[in-house]
């Protein structure tokens, strides 16, 4: 691992994004707006307030994951992937610029959110805003890892944004959003329980609920961590020096 | 020997899918040449520079670079080289792209102003990459393979798309770099560049052809020209066989 290799390639990355201002805001910005629409969805504060957490998860999550496997399809299909790997970066390198830097807009991303939810939606936390941010953006980061492993088994970029509804949204569906999760019949808990997201919900659930950093919320803190940690992992083992 | 000679295939033989690319392929490049790939698209050109600079899985053979087996870590910093698609990122302009790669190949920081002069894109140095005409664009990518002090360049149709007068003037920088000792290995399809080669290695259906000097290429096949020469020896081919 050399950091100056992982820092080089961030700043690139945000380089590019600076580049292209339209999706620097609509990564800023639609979470908050969709959030915003929930608020008149539900149309009270008190519903907000039980929905709200889960999309501070679900939004950063989903939007982290596409734009991430885009970016880094676009690295394999255009030349500059092969390229880089006659050159003396490590695959860890360029993985964790990637992480770099997409933890710095999903931080934006999740400030922007949070702070929105908080002050004109009226969601109200018993917990600390600082450890829902943490979650928040731990999550976004577990989108961008996923993203990055997803990336390995696209080929085009259709195939890349198909990704999104099959890997991201069976996690929304069993996080403990639309349904409780200990409600479900034993297969469906079966599978929420092996999905990262759903740890992310229940994390973020009870930093709202109470002020109580418990056992349980530490181990969900670690999951979703540990999570990303494997998928980047993954992703590094789908990047190859050699190609056929 | 060692010292004399930047690249040297032995047996070379890559599989892509169900296709045979490459077919017990050896050639020797002396350092300091500049080497002329040539050959109709499809030949395999592309396949044999991924072997030399290490980022193709061979079925058989040994590709040895500067005395070292292809694509060990130790040449990622000797070797320059260039795809045949433009492999810069088209959302940076020219110097941001090149910079990032100064930084990954640890070359000094006067690297990019200079790489960009010897490709010609001075006037072009803060423009976007995606918003360049398609032979800036190549030089572009180009001069990514000049940056730090590579030993070797690999250059995958350096010149296509480029019109007369930038051409002459990239040949002239090759030329340049060859007598300062680096060794070029450049490919090709237009035969009119291969003179301008010391020695060329004409392919064909993942074969060599022939590998010798542009001279004596003409005087075996007592051909005017090299694309009269390499018809020749097409023709040759099809008889022993």
């Amino acid at each position: 691992m050399n950091v100056t290799f992982a820092l080089a390639t961030a700043r690139r990355i945000l380089t590019q994004l600076r580049h292209d201002h339209r999706t620097v805001a609509m990564m800023v910005l639609v979470p908050s707006l969709l959030l915003v629409l929930l608020r008149f969805v539900f149309n009270t504060e008190q519903a907000f307030s039980a929905a709200a957490p889960a999309l501070l998860a679900v939004f950063p999550f989903a939007i982290m994951f596409i734009v991430t496997s885009i970016t880094t399809l676009r690295e394999r299909t255009t030349a500059t992937l092969e390229r880089l790997m006659t050159m003396p970066i490590g695959k860890f390198d360029l993985l964790f610029g990637y992480a770099i830097a997409f933890g710095v807009v999903a931080i934006l991303q999740v400030l922007v959110a949070t702070v929105l939810s908080l002050t004109l939606l009226g969601l109200e936390i018993g917990g600390s805003v600082w450890l829902l941010m943490l979650i928040a953006v731990l999550d976004a980061l577990l989108g961008t890892a996923l993203g990055l492993f997803a990336s390995a088994f696209a080929r085009t970029e259709f195939q890349a944004v198909q990704f999104m509804p099959a890997i991201v949204m069976p996690q929304v569906l069993l996080c403990g959003l639309f349904a409780p999760r200990d409600s479900m019949t034993p297969v469906l808990e079966w599978l929420s329980n092996v999905m990262p997201l759903s740890y992310a919900v229940d994390a973020l659930e009870s930093v709202t609920r109470s002020n109580e950093l418990d056992g349980v919320l530490a181990r969900n803190l670690v999951i979703v961590a540990g999570s990303g940690v494997l998928a980047l992992i993954l992703g590094a083992a789908t990047l190859r020096r050699r190609t056929p | 020997m060692a010292n004399s000679t930047a690249v040297s295939v032995d047996g070379l033989r890559v599989r892509r899918g169900a296709r045979v690319v490459l077919r017990d392929v050896s050639f020797e490049v002396p350092r300091g040449s500049v080497t002329g790939l040539l050959g109709p698209s499809g030949c395999g050109k592309t396949t044999l520079m991924r072997s030399v600079v290490g980022v193709q899985i061979v079925e058989g053979g040994t590709v040895t670079v500067l005395g070292e087996p292809a694509g060990s870590p130790r040449l990622r910093d000797k070797i320059g080289y260039a795809t045949q698609n433009p492999s810069v990122y088209a959302d940076l302009t020219v110097s941001e792209s090149l910079r990032y790669f100064a930084s990954i190949l640890r070359a000094p920081a006067g690297d990019v102003a200079r790489v960009i002069d010897e490709v010609g894109l001075g006037t072009h140095a803060d423009h976007i990459v995606g918003e360049l005409s398609g032979g800036q664009l190549s030089r572009a990518s180009l001069a990514v393979a000049l940056l730090g002090r590579p030993e070797l360049l690999v250059l995958d149709e350096p010149t296509v798309g480029l019109d007369p007068l930038l051409r002459e003037e990239l040949w002239m920088l090759f030329r340049k770099l060859a007598d300062r000792g680096v060794t070029l290995l450049v490919s090709s399809h237009v035969m009119d560049e291969a003179a301008r080669c010391e020695r060329l290695l004409l392919m064909r259906e993942g074969r060599i052809l022939a590998d010798d000097t542009p001279a004596a290429l003409r005087t075996a096949t007592g051909a005017d020209d090299l694309e009269q020469a390499f018809l020749q020896l097409v023709r040759q081919q099809e008889t022993l066989a």
